[in-house]
C-alpha cells in the first residue's frame, strides 16, 4: 500500500465533516466489551497478566535471531518451507513465484495486515491470479476498492447502507438491507470461490518457535478453509510474531482476544503445524512461510524496539479518542490509531508521515490498554524529537519553540512579554471576554473561540503588589 | 512544612485567580507557601514538540527555584506529571540531574493529591450551590493517579453535588500544541466532551488543568452555551477572594 500520510491534515479534515461516519465511528464498542472482558477476568489479574505478555514478547524481541532460527528449523523439520522477504515487494514476488511453480490461478485470503504491507492483491492480479478477500469486512473494502481502515474491523467506517449498495452493484442481485441477509449473501458468493480456489493465504496471529507452527486468530471460520481448502497454503507474517513455546502462546490468547474485542476466546483459533501428512484427511499439500522485515530489524536495539512487541490487538486504537473522531483511512498507510503513529515513520520513513507522530493528545489511553504495555505515547514523542533532530519540522515551529525557551530562561523579559500578551489578548476579546478570532491562531478559533486572561494583571505582578501591600 | 508554588504560565497569564486558589487552599492547610519569582514555564511545549534540549533548560532552571522546599505543588495534573514522571528521561545523560530530578519528583504533588494524601485536609473554605461535573484531565488521571482525590475534596463542599458525567476519562483535545496544529480534530473532540458535559446536567464542568479548561471552555461558547461554567478544581474549594 502507497504511503498517503502526507495528506493526514486534509484527509483529518474531511473525516472531521462527514457527520454520517462520526456516527459509525461512535459505534465502536470493542472498548466497552474490553472493559467488560477485563472486569470478569479481574482488573488486578489481568494487570499481571498484561505483565507477563509484556515479559514474554520482550524476551522474543531481544532474541528474535534465535527463536526465528529455532522456528524455521522446526516448520522445516514438519514439512512446511520458510522463505524470508525484505520488503513488501519481495513477498508478492515470492508469492507469485509460489503460484507460478504450482500452476496456482485463484487465491483466497483470510485476514492478513502483512499482504497489505506488501500490495499483493494488485501482483496477484497483475500475474493473473485472482485473489478473493474471505474476511467480510476485508471483502467489503475489496468490493469498494479501498483499504481497511480498522485493522480487526475493516470496514468499520462503511454503513449497514453503503454495504447494501455495494453488494447491490457488484453482486448484481437484489438489494437487502439486513445485516443477516447481507452475510448470508456474501457467504453464498464466498462458498463458490473456497471450493474452486487452489492457493489460500493466511497473516499469522503468532508462530511458534518450539514446534514451528503458526497460530490463526479469527471469528468468521473463513481462515479454517482458506488453510486447509485449497493444496496451497502460504502464511504472511512480520519477522516479530515469533514467541518461544506453546506456553508462552497460551498467555497471549489470554490477552489478545480481551484486548481487542472483548471476547474470552475468539470464535475459531487455529495452530496449524506442518502441511497434510499421510494419515491426515485434509489440510494442504505444501505449506510456505513467508516471514516479512518490511523495516522491522531497523528497530531492533533501537529507541523504538518496544513496537516490535505489538500483538496486534487494535486496543490502542479502540481507545483512541484522535482515531474515533478521524477513522482509520486519514492515518494514509496500513496501520491506524497510535500503533500506526509509530509503525507508518517507523516502517516507511520519518519524511513520509510527518503529521502522524503530532496527531496525538498523548493522553495515554492507548498505553493503559496495552496488553503488552508498549509506551505508545513516549514512542510518539520519541519520535516527535527524531523529526527536530532530523530538521523535519517547519522554520517557523522551530523558530517559534525556540523563541519560547529562551524568554522561559528570562524571568525579567517573560514577565515583559507576558503582560504585554496579556493587554493585546485582552484587547481582542468580545464583551463576553471571547476571542472569536486569534491572528496567528486560526486553527484554535475555527472551531472554538479563547477565552481572554481573566485579570489585566498576570499572577506575578499581582502576587508581587500583594506583597508589598502585606 | 514549606510548600513551594508553582502556578504554571498559563495560569500565570490566563487565570491568575487558580494560583490564588491554590496559595489560600495550601495556607489554609497551614503551610508555609513560597512562590518563587522567576518561576515560568516547567518545559513541557518543548518535551512535547521533540525539543529535548529546550525542556532540559526550562527542567534544570525550576529544579534551582524550587531547592529548598519540602514540597513542590501545582495547580495542574499535566505539568506535575512532566516533572513527576517525564523529568528523570529529560535529564537521561546526564546522572548527576537525573538523581536530583528524581528525587525532586518524590516531593512534586499536583495540587488535589497533595491536599488529600499529603495535608489530609478535613474541611475545605469554598462552597457551591450547585451540580457540578468532573473532567479526568489526561496526565493527572494516568500519569498520576489523580482520580479520587479531587472527588474526594469536592465531596467536603457544602452545597455541592457532583453529577458524573458519560466518559469523564476520555480526552478534550486539547493535547497543547495539538490543540493548534489540529484545530478542527481538537475542536471535534472538545464537542464529544461537551456533549457528555451538558447531558449530565450540571452548572459547572469542575477539573484540575488550565490548557483542558480553555479548549472545553472555548468550545462551550462557541457552540453558543453561556451558561454552564468552567472552573478549576482550586477555584471551587477555596470559594471566592474575601476582601
Amino acid at each position: 500500500m502507497q504511503v498517503q500520510s502526507m495528506f493526514f491534515k486534509e484527509r483529518a479534515r474531511r473525516a472531521v465533516a462527514d457527520t454520517g461516519l462520526q456516527e459509525r465511528m461512535a459505534k465502536l464498542a470493542f472498548a466497552e466489551r474490553r472493559a467488560v472482558a477485563v472486569g470478569e477476568y479481574g482488573s488486578e489479574a489481568f494487570e499481571a497478566l498484561r505483565d507477563a505478555g509484556a515479559a514474554i514478547r520482550q524476551r522474543c524481541i531481544e532474541n528474535l535471531d534465535v527463536w526465528i532460527e529455532r522456528f524455521e528449523a522446526e516448520a522445516t523439520r514438519r514439512g512446511a518451507r520458510v522463505m524470508f522477504a525484505e520488503s513488501g515487494a519481495q513477498v508478492a514476488e515470492q508469492v507469485v513465484d509460489i503460484c507460478r511453480r504450482h500452476g496456482l490461478k485463484k487465491a483466497i485470503k483470510s485476514k492478513s495486515m502483512l499482504s497489505e504491507e506488501a500490495e499483493l492483491n494488485p501482483a496477484l492480479s497483475r500475474a493473473g491470479v485472482e485473489a478473493i478477500e474471505t474476511d467480510l469486512g476485508e471483502y467489503i473494502c475489496q468490493l469498494a476498492d479501498e483499504p481497511p481502515s480498522h485493522i480487526i474491523a475493516p470496514a468499520i467506517h462503511r454503513s449497514r447502507q453503503d454495504v447494501a449498495d455495494l453488494f447491490q452493484r457488484r453482486h448484481g442481485r437484489p438489494r437487502l438491507e439486513e445485516p443477516e441477509l447481507l452475510t448470508r449473501e456474501a457467504r453464498e458468493i464466498l462458498r463458490a470461490h473456497f471450493l474452486t480456489a487452489d492457493l489460500g493465504i493466511s497473516g499469522g496471529n503468532f508462530l511458534v518457535a518450539e514446534t514451528g507452527s503458526l497460530a490463526l486468530v479469527t471469528n468468521e471460520g473463513n481462515g479454517r478453509m482458506v488453510t486447509t481448502l485449497p493444496r496451497v497454503h502460504v502464511a504472511i507474517t512480520g519477522i516479530e510474531k515469533v514467541v518461544p513455546t506453546l506456553e508462552d502462546l497460551s498467555t497471549l490468547m489470554r490477552l489478545l482476544p480481551r484486548s481487542a474485542t472483548g471476547q474470552t476466546i475468539s470464535n475459531y483459533f487455529s495452530v496449524i503445524t506442518g502441511p497434510r501428512a499421510a494419515q491426515d484427511r485434509d489440510g494442504p499439500e505444501h505449506l510456505y512461510f513467508i516471514l516479512v522485515d518490511n523495516g522491522r530489524t531497523n528497530l531492533l536495539g533501537g529507541e523504538l524496539q518496544d513496537m516490535l512487541r505489538c500483538i496486534r490487538c487494535g486496543a490502542c486504537m479502540n481507545h483512541c479518542p484522535v482515531y474515533k473522531t478521524v477513522g482509520g483511512h486519514a492515518y494514509g498507510w496500513v496501520y491506524p490509531g497510535p500503533m500506526g503513529a509509530v509503525l507508518t515513520p517507523a516502517y516507511m520513513g520519518l519524511e513520509n508521515a510527518l503529521d502522524l507522530p503530532h496527531a496525538a493528545t498523548l493522553c495515554g489511553a492507548c498505553s493503559v490498554v496495552c496488553p503488552v504495555r508498549i509506551p505508545l505515547p513516549e514512542l510518539l514523542r520519541t519520535l516527535r524529537e527524531k523529526q527536530v533532530e532530523r530538521r523535519l519540522r517547519p522554520w517557523q515551529e522551530r523558530t517559534g519553540l525556540r523563541l519560547w525557551s529562551w524568554i522561559a530562561r528570562h524571568p525579567r523579559i517573560y514577565a515583559a512579554f507576558a503582560r504585554w500578551g496579556v493587554r493585546v489578548l485582552r484587547m481582542l476579546a468580545n464583551r463576553q471576554g471571547m476571542i472569536t478570532r486569534l491572528p496567528f491562531g486560526r486553527e484554535w478559533t475555527a472551531g472554538r473561540y479563547m477565552p481572554a486572561p481573566a485579570s489585566p494583571r498576570t499572577f506575578r505582578d499581582l502576587y508581587a503588589a500583594r506583597r508589598r501591600v502585606n | 512544612m514549606r510548600v513551594g508554588l508553582f502556578v504554571t504560565c498559563l495560569v500565570d497569564l490566563m487565570k491568575p485567580g487558580i494560583g490564588f486558589a491554590a496559595l489560600r487552599l495550601l495556607e489554609n492547610a497551614g503551610c508555609e507557601v513560597v512562590v518563587p519569582r522567576p518561576q515560568t514555564c516547567c518545559g513541557q511545549p518543548g518535551w512535547n514538540s521533540g525539543d529535548r534540549s529546550s525542556a532540559h533548560a526550562l527542567a534544570a532552571k525550576l529544579l534551582d527555584e524550587f531547592e529548598g522546599c519540602d514540597y513542590v505543588v501545582l495547580p495542574s495534573g499535566s505539568c506535575t506529571g512532566m516533572i513527576r514522571v517525564h523529568y528523570r528521561d529529560v535529564f537521561r545523560d546526564d546522572l548527576a540531574l537525573r538523581e536530583r530530578a528524581e528525587r525532586f519528583a518524590a516531593r512534586t504533588y499536583e495540587l488535589t493529591d497533595f491536599l488529600v494524601n499529603v495535608v489530609r485536609l478535613e474541611t475545605v473554605p469554598g462552597r457551591f450551590p450547585g451540580r457540578v461535573t468532573y473532567h479526568d484531565a489526561c496526565s493527572g488521571l494516568r500519569e498520576l493517579g489523580v482520580k479520587s482525590q479531587p472527588r474526594a475534596l469536592l465531596a467536603k463542599v457544602p452545597g455541592l453535588v457532583l453529577s458524573e458525567m458519560q466518559d469523564p476519562e476520555v480526552c478534550c483535545g486539547f493535547g497543547g500544541t495539538f490543540s493548534i496544529k489540529f484545530g478542527d480534530i481538537a475542536a471535534q473532540m472538545a464537542q464529544t466532551k461537551c456533549t457528555q458535559i451538558r447531558a449530565a446536567g450540571a452548572d459547572a464542568v469542575v477539573l484540575g488543568d488550565l490548557g483542558c479548561m480553555l479548549n472545553i471552555e472555548g468550545r462551550l461558547r462557541r457552540s453558543g452555551d453561556t451558561t454552564t461554567r468552567v472552573l478549576h478544581v482550586a477555584e471551587v474549594l477555596a470559594g471566592p477572594e474575601e476582601g
